[in-house]
C-alpha cells in the first residue's frame, strides 16, 4: 500500500507542479461559476415573481431549482475536462521512458495502477472543490438540505472514477497525449449522448445501450437517492478501466 | 595508457588467488536467451555469465541488442525463449526479487522534468523500498558521489544533460543493490565527466556486480574486467580485455625504445636475450632506438628486456606489449559482411 501512496503523491505533486492543476481548477471554477450565477439569479428572480403575484403558491425549493441542475452541470463540465486530467497518465511515461523506471522497480502492475489512479482522483477532487466552494456560499445564505449536495458529490466522484479509469487505459495504449486524450474526450461525449437512444426507440437493444451512459446513472444521485444499480455501475465501470489497464501495461511488455 | 592497462590485469590477477578465478558466484546468469519482436529477432540464443564483483562491458554496434538484453535482465521484457536469472532470482518467476537486487540505469537516464532532483531522489528512494527513516541520509549519499549535492534544489529540467546522466546513475544506486545495470552511462557527458563517471563506476565495483554497455572502447579498457562483444544479437566474444588483446597469438610481442646507445650495440644485445625470437626495427626520436622484439611461444621476456638495457648502462625509455587495439578487435569481430557468408558454407555442409 506504501507503494500506491508513493505513485499517488508523487502524481498528484506532478500536477500542481505544472500549470494543469491551476489551469482545469480555473476553467471550472469559470464555467461552474457561470451556471452557478444563471441557476441562483433565475431563482432569485422566479422568488420575486411569486412574491409579486402574491399567491399562496408552493415553497420554492433550492434544492430542487438550483443544486439539483447545478450538479447535473458539474458532472456534464466534469465529462469534459476528465480528459485533460487522464491523458498524461501513462502517455506521458511513456513518451519520456520514465516507465521504464516503474516496471523495473520492486512494484506491481496494480500498485502503479492504483496509484496513478488515485492521483488523478485528488486532482478531480481539488477541481470539484471549485464547486463546493459556490454551493458553500449557498449554505452561507440560505438553509438547504445537505443530504443531497453530499449524494450528489458521492456521484460526482464515482462518474469521476469511471472515467478517469476509461480515461487511464486510454491513456496506457499510447505515447501521445493529444491522441490520449482525443480519444478519452470521445468516449466521454459518447457516454453522455448514449442515453438519447432510449428517448426514441423503446426497444431492449436501445434500453441496454442507454444503460451503459454514464450521465443517466448520475441524475438519482443529484436528487438525493443512492441507487445501488447506479453504484454498482460506477464501481464495476472503474474495475473494468482499471483491468483494461493492466492488461495494456502488461502486454507493453511483451509487444515492447 | 597500455602500460596502466598491463598493471590493471596483473592487479585483478593478484586479486583472485593463484591468478586463476576462484569460482565467483554468479550473480547474473543468462542460457540461451532468445527475444524476439514482431518482425526481428533482437537477441539470439545467448548465454553468459557474470560472477560477484565483476564489471562486465557490453559492447556493439548500435541495435546489436545490448538494450534488449539488459532489459532482459531488469524484467522490463519477458525473454521469447531462455533464461535468465540475476542473484539467483529468475526474472520470468521471480521479478519482484529480481527488481529488488538491481539498479538500472536505462539509455535514457528516466528523470521527471517538472521535480527537483532531492524530491525525485526521494520518490526513487520509496520506490525501491529504502525504509523512511534512511531515505535523507540515502539521498544526502548519492548525492555526494554523484557530484550533484549543489543541485539537489534544482529543478531537473533545467539540468545540462551530464547533471542528468549523473541524476540517472544516482537514481540507479541509491538502494546500493548487488547488481547494476547501465545501459551506456557515460554517454552525453564531457571527457572530464566521462572519467569521474568511470572512476565511480569503477570504485562500486567489488560489491556490486556491474554490466554496463558502452561504444566506447576506451572506456571498456578502463573500467571492466570483462567484455562480451555483441553483434546482431549473438555473443562475438566473451573474454577478459587481456586476453582479447592476445587474441589468438601465443608469443608476445614488446616495443621498446632505449636511448644513450648506437642501433647495431642494442640489437645484438637484445637478441641474446633468453626466449626472443625475432628483433625488428623501427622508427624512433632522435637520440633513441626503437625495436619490437617477438618472444617465443610461453616465454615472457618482458623483464629480461629492461633487465639486459639497464645493465648495459643504456636508458630504457619505452617498454610495452603491443597487442591488436580493441578497435581493430572490434571491427573485426563485428565486420558483418563477412558473417553471411561463413554461416552460408556452415549451413550448405549441414545440408
Amino acid at each position: 500500500m506504501r507503494n500506491v501512496f508513493t505513485i499517488c503523491g508523487k502524481e498528484v505533486r506532478s500536477y500542481f507542479s505544472s500549470p494543469i492543476a491551476y489551469l482545469l481548477m480555473a476553467l471550472f471554477g469559470l464555467v461552474f461559476g457561470f451556471f452557478f450565477y444563471s441557476e441562483t439569479a433565475f431563482f432569485v428572480v422566479e422568488g420575486m415573481r411569486q412574491m409579486m403575484m402574491g399567491g399562496p403558491g408552493q415553497a420554492m425549493s433550492v434544492n430542487e431549482i438550483v443544486i439539483a441542475p447545478l450538479l447535473g452541470n458539474a458532472s456534464v463540465v466534469g465529462l469534459f475536462l476528465i480528459p485533460l486530467i487522464s491523458m498524461r497518465l501513462f502517455a506521458e511515461e511513456k513518451r519520456s521512458g520514465t516507465i521504464e523506471l516503474l516496471l523495473t522497480s520492486p512494484l506491481n502492475d496494480w500498485e502503479i495502477i492504483l496509484g496513478k489512479w488515485l492521483g488523478a482522483m485528488v486532482m478531480y477532487l481539488c477541481v470539484l472543490a471549485m464547486a463546493a466552494i459556490n454551493i458553500g456560499l449557498l449554505f452561507y445564505w440560505g438553509n438547504p438540505d445537505l443530504r443531497p449536495v453530499l449524494t450528489g458529490f458521492l456521484g460526482l466522484l464515482l462518474q469521476g472514477g469511471a472515467v478517469l479509469a476509461i480515461g487511464a487505459f486510454i491513456s496506457s495504449t499510447t505515447k501521445n497525449q493529444i491522441i490520449a486524450g482525443g480519444a478519452t474526450f470521445s468516449i466521454c461525449l459518447l457516454l453522455w449522448v448514449l442515453s438519447w437512444v432510449s428517448s426514441y426507440n423503446e426497444a431492449g437493444w436501445a434500453q441496454a445501450v442507454a444503460y451503459c451512459s454514464i450521465l443517466t446513472h448520475f441524475e438519482p444521485f443529484s436528487k438525493g437517492i443512492i441507487d445501488t444499480k447506479d453504484v454498482v455501475f460506477y464501481i464495476s465501470t472503474i474495475f473494468l478501466g482499471l483491468f483494461l489497464t493492466a492488461r495494456s501495461l502488461e502486454s507493453l511488455r511483451w509487444r515492447a | 595508457m597500455v602500460a596502466l592497462r598491463d598493471i590493471r590485469a596483473r592487479d585483478f590477477a593478484r586479486n583472485s588467488p593463484g591468478g586463476m578465478s576462484v569460482k565467483h558466484t554468479s550473480m547474473i546468469k543468462v542460457e540461451g536467451l532468445t527475444k524476439r519482436y514482431a518482425r526481428h529477432v533482437a537477441v539470439k540464443n545467448i548465454s553468459f555469465e557474470v560472477g560477484k564483483g565483476e564489471i562486465v562491458g557490453f559492447l556493439g554496434k548500435n541495435g546489436a541488442g545490448k538494450t534488449t538484453t539488459m532489459r532482459v535482465l531488469t524484467c522490463f521484457l519477458p525473454p521469447t525463449a531462455g533464461k535468465a536469472s540475476v542473484a539467483g532470482f529468475d526474472v520470468l518467476e521471480q521479478p519482484l526479487d529480481v527488481k529488488k537486487n538491481i539498479g538500472y540505469l536505462p539509455e535514457t537516464p528516466p528523470l521527471y522534468p517538472e521535480m527537483e532532483v532531492g524530491s525525485y531522489l526521494e520518490f526513487v528512494s520509496k520506490l525501491k523500498g529504502i525504509p523512511s527513516a534512511d531515505i535523507k541520509k540515502r539521498v544526502d549519499e548519492v548525492c555526494d558521489r554523484t557530484s550533484i549535492a549543489d543541485m539537489k534544489k534544482t529543478i531537473i529540467g533545467k539540468l545540462s544533460k551530464g547533471y542528468r546522466q549523473r541524476v540517472g546513475l544516482a537514481q540507479a544506486i541509491i538502494h546500493n543493490p548487488p547488481v547494476l545495470i547501465l545501459d551506456e552511462p557515460t554517454s552525453g557527458l564531457d571527457p572530464e565527466q566521462q572519467q569521474q563517471a568511470r572512476q565511480l563506476i569503477s570504485s562500486l565495483s567489488g560489491d556490486h556486480t556491474i554490466i554496463l554497455s558502452t561504444h566506447i572502447l576506451s572506456e571498456v579498457e578502463q573500467s571492466c574486467s570483462k567484455v562480451i562483444i555483441i553483434n546482431n544479437g549473438e555473443i562475438v566474444a566473451s573474454d577478459s580485455v587481456a586476453n582479447l588483446h592476445n587474441r589468438g597469438r601465443a608469443t608476445e610481442i614488446v616495443a621498446i625504445e632505449v636511448a644513450g646507445a648506437p642501433e647495431p650495440e642494442v640489437r645484438q644485445r637484445l637478441e641474446q636475450v633468453a626466449g626472443v625470437a625475432r628483433v625488428v626495427s623501427r622508427d624512433a626520436r632522435d637520440g633513441a632506438v626503437a625495436f619490437e622484439v617477438e618472444g617465443m611461444e610461453n616465454y615472457f621476456v618482458r623483464p629480461d628486456l629492461a633487465r639486459a638495457v639497464v645493465q648495459s648502462g643504456w636508458n630504457l625509455t619505452e617498454l610495452r606489449t603491443v597487442g591488436e587495439t580493441l578497435e581493430e578487435i572490434f571491427l573485426e569481430l563485428t565486420r558483418s559482411e563477412r558473417k553471411p557468408a561463413v554461416e552460408s558454407t556452415e549451413e550448405a555442409a549441414a545440408q
